[in-house]
């Protein structure tokens, strides 16, 4: 597969002055166990590791560390404010994330609605404008709306990230045509987060020419999470590839593969 | 004089000796400093100043790492 991309020359994935190798970021909640967890981003080839900022666990009931499982020095670690719901909130989270020392990056999720998880557009803008100040390298995540992808861009964020559809829906690629036109439009990169339920959702989102792909539950939540992490490696390579080679157009009326001529009498 | 007060450390009230400092406080809950970061008072406190922020009553400790999430 990388000989295939490499004959199609494909763009480096550089996101905030950093280049990576996979185009699938993946998060660490949610797996019944943490050797499933680690297992399942082996097998997914994903180099981007998303973690959340929570407090420490005093009764020590249960070791809830994530990088007890996870080596640091091994993958990126993409802090994240999951669970913000205002912009303060989440310039705090950001904040404490970086003391951690590890890099400068934040997947920033301002939640303005409860029941859909949906983004604070306003919250957002804020909230990126804040930290892009304070030099941290932004990834918003956003609804799949190409004004609030455009102001996100201007506010400085290294990344955009819209919703394929809400976060742990598993629903797919909703909106084809809003994703494809922020891609078009935008000069950083873009990269779908949430709502990628199986392996054709993944090949689809990245045939749209997006540049990469977060996803947490659909590896978390499928029956072998470390045989969907293979899957979905393997879809997104799959739909960057065939972005890159090009689909032929869709035609309404069938056209014969074999020829006309030599038929018998 | 073993003289306590009242902290307030991740939301849980907690009886500490005066005058302890904020590394004192990691070690008597058996937290590795370098696995945490620490915000007092709703400012964070780097690692080498840890040693020399002493509690008063009333005042906010968190206490955060990094967790499983999407």
């Amino acid at each position: 597969m990388a000989t295939a991309v490499d004959t199609l020359r494909d763009t480096p994935f550089t996101i905030g002055g950093r280049t990576f190798h996979s185009r699938l970021m993946v998060g660490t909640g949610k797996y019944r166990d943490n050797d499933t967890m680690v297992h399942a981003i082996e097998a997914s080839g994903a180099e981007i590791v998303t973690v959340a900022v929570r407090r420490v666990d005093l009764d020590r009931t249960r070791e809830t560390g994530v990088l007890y499982h996870l080596d640091p020095k091994r993958y990126f670690l993409l802090a994240n404010t999951a669970g913000c719901a205002t912009a303060e909130d989440a310039v705090r989270y950001a904040r404490l994330a970086r003391e951690a020392g590890f890099n400068e990056f934040v997947k920033l999720e301002v939640i303005g609605d409860q029941e859909t998880l949906l983004p604070d557009v306003q919250g957002l803008l804020e909230a990126a404008k804040i930290l892009v100040q304070d030099g941290f390298r932004v990834l918003a995540y956003s609804n799949e709306d190409l004004v609030t992808a455009l102001r996100l861009e201007d506010a400085g964020c290294a990344a955009v990230m819209p919703l394929a559809s809400p976060i742990g829906s598993g629903l797919g690629l909703l909106n084809p045509y809003s994703v494809r036109t922020i891609k078009r439009r935008l000069h950083v990169p873009v990269v779908v987060d949430a709502g990628v339920g199986t392996a054709s959702d993944a090949c689809l989102t990245m045939e749209q020419g997006v540049d990469g792909i977060l996803m947490n539950t659909a590896l978390a939540a499928a029956h072998d999470p470390v045989a969907m992490a293979h899957a979905m490696r393997l879809a997104v390579e799959a739909g960057r590839t065939a972005y890159l080679a090009g689909r032929m157009p869709r035609r309404e009326v069938a056209v014969p593969s074999s020829p006309l001529e030599g038929m018998l009498d | 004089m073993n003289e306590t007060i009242d902290i307030t450390v991740n939301g849980q009230r907690r009886t500490v000796s005066r005058g302890v400092t904020l590394l004192g406080l990691l070690a008597s809950l058996e937290l590795d400093p370098r696995a945490v970061v620490v915000e007092h008072n709703r400012t964070i406190v780097r690692r080498p100043a840890l040693a020399d922020v002493r509690m008063a009553p009333g005042d906010a400790v968190e206490l955060v790492h990094f967790v499983g999430g999407g």
